[in-house]
């Protein structure tokens, strides 16, 4: 049984993957790069990895140069996310994101999020415009 | 997104392949906000970081050919040849410098190094539209000047400097620049170090939303509102503030919200400035040295601190970190000299994130900037935070107590 929901294209990209939830706000600068563990103090993710996860989050933050510093070297390792699911985007994220190459998608129903779990399959065509959980 | 001939000649490659690259991110950020068309931007400012991405983005552009049509003031790195002198820079950071001035020179910045070009060499009019990156810089484009500007990334102000373009969205928008949250300040106010302590404390309560200050003083200086920004993004995210009969878009409570109410009202008072004083500084105790520039001073700072250890000797080593054109303007008037007599020095086109202070990591020093003090922690510096009459106090006895 798999469910589709729709939502919109912020940064290209057709990706499966398993799905990690933070339910804080995310800065890519404080995430170790040779293992894609959160290192943020205090951070609900400390001590997680995001590598190969498609990371569910409110929204960005950071200044105007550390999320693409931190994205690069996660590109560059290999540990970093495979996609982006955001409900707020602002303008440093979003650049970032388009540089970097990295799938990332918002404006996502509210029973979307009622839904999704931590581990579940997911696809992600942001291309398309939607989303559907696999398993 | 509505294209003129040009722009869409720009996005067919017809300008070149590093236009076409710049010109393409920066559709695809208009589509994602709905941007209905492009504007003209007259200033630019690179938040350039000196690190791997930053580097590696720039050079793929003036690989690709970009040229800035909009030429951008840019961030500091640090003084190669400064810092040559003082301590052991390895080659990889000496390689790493070298090549991001020659880039940012070859794609055609205005090499200012510093975070405070609104100050001395980028200063917009009212209302003019501009993409600044850098996070002291934006709130001060926006709220001081009430010029217009998204809180752009380093790479999207190169973007548009390439393009001389920015889509039209977010804060270019007169609605989204109505106040949201209205700040009633009950603590006293009354020094620039006060406003560090303000910007820090206020985003924890505010939530993405635009602040609307009252009952602060109305003749706050220069430095002051500086500060103000630079903590609210710190701490935040705040591209925009207003404070009611000083900045030119609040010259009333009724003008800040454009005839709204206050979604919601919050109070900052003393306490919740010497709360978040208590939680950001380190212990007290000994130090090493003392540092200032974060945001780099100006010109009025610097002579406060001059005028501070005149005559006298600094028991730790002092630096100030300025623009290249204030630190010209301070030898001229003396300070510098007055400086160096007293064991300090000013050093130029210099960030404290930067590998040239590695002679200091695992050391503590003294500071009035929150900001110097946040960044700094993966570089194991730490920071006892004062204001800057008690730094200097401090840094004549080798002690914060």
């Amino acid at each position: 049984m798999s469910e589709t929901y729709a939502c919109h294209k912020v940064s290209e990209g057709v990706i499966e993957g398993d799905v990690l939830i933070s339910t804080d706000d995310f800065c890519f600068y404080l995430v170790d790069p040779k293992t894609g563990v959160v290192i943020e103090k205090n951070h609900c993710l400390e001590g997680q990895s995001i590598a190969d996860k498609i990371l569910v989050f409110p929204s960005g933050k950071g200044s105007s140069v550390v999320q693409a510093d931190g994205m690069y070297q996660l590109k560059m390792t290999g540990k970093g996310p495979k996609a982006l699911i955001i409900k707020y985007p602002d303008t440093v994220l979003v650049a970032s994101s388009i540089i970097m190459e990295m799938p990332v998608v918002d404006r996502v129903p509210k029973s979307f999020y009622e839904q999704v779990k931590n581990g579940d399959k997911l696809r992600v065509d942001a291309d398309q415009g939607t989303l559907t959980i696999l398993s | 997104m509505q294209l003129t001939v040009e722009e869409q000649e720009m996005l067919d490659g017809k300008y070149g392949k590093g236009t076409q690259i710049a010109m393409k991110i920066q559709v695809a950020l208009g589509e994602v906000f709905d941007a209905p068309k492009m504007v003209p931007v007259s200033r630019t400012h690179v938040a350039l970081s000196n690190q791997e991405a930053d580097l590696w983005f720039v050079e793929k552009l003036v690989n690709a050919g970009a040229k800035c049509r909009v030429s951008p003031t840019v961030n500091p790195g640090f003084n190669l040849e400064y810092f040559q002198c003082i301590t052991t820079i390895s080659k990889e950071d000496e390689q790493t410098i070298r090549r991001t001035r020659q880039a940012y020179k070859d794609i055609g910045a205005t090499l200012t190094f510093d975070c405070t070009p609104y100050l001395e060499k980028n200063v917009p009019r009212f209302g003019e539209i501009t993409a600044f990156s850098e996070s002291s810089a934006t709130p001060f484009i926006n709220s001081v000047y009430g010029a217009r500007t998204n809180r752009e990334s380093a790479q999207s102000a190169l973007c548009a400097a390439i393009t001389g373009r920015t889509p039209l969205y977010g804060f270019l928008l007169d609605e989204n620049r109505k106040g949201q949250v209205l700040v009633d300040v009950q603590a006293d106010v009354k020094n620039d170090f006060d406003y560090q302590l303000l910007g820090y404390a206020v985003p924890k309560k505010l939530q993405f939303k635009t602040p609307v200050f009252v009952n602060l003083p109305t003749t706050p200086s220069p430095a002051a509102l500086m500060n103000l920004g630079a903590q609210l993004n710190t701490a935040g995210n705040v591209p925009m503030y207003h404070i009611v009969g000083v900045t030119p878009e609040a010259r009333t409570i009724e003008d800040a919200f454009q005839g709204d109410e206050p979604e919601r009202i919050i109070t900052i008072t003393q306490e919740d400035l010497d709360q978040v004083h208590a939680e950001i500084t380190d212990p007290v105790g000994k130090i090493d040295f003392a540092l200032f520039g974060c945001p780099h001073f100006n010109l009025n700072q610097v002579a406060q601190v001059a005028e501070l250890v005149k005559g006298k000797k600094l028991e730790v080593k002092l630096w100030i970190m300025t623009s290249s054109l204030t630190k010209e303007l301070a030898t001229r008037m003396g300070y510098l000299e007055t400086l160096q007599a007293a064991g300090g020095d000013i050093v130029d086109d210099t960030c404290m994130d930067q590998p040239c202070w590695e002679f200091l990591y695992g050391k503590k020093g003294v500071t009035d900037s929150p900001k110097c003090a946040y960044y700094t922690k993966r570089r194991n510096m730490q920071f006892v935070i004062r204001k800057v009459e008690d730094c200097i106090e401090a840094a004549m006895r080798g002690e914060v107590s």
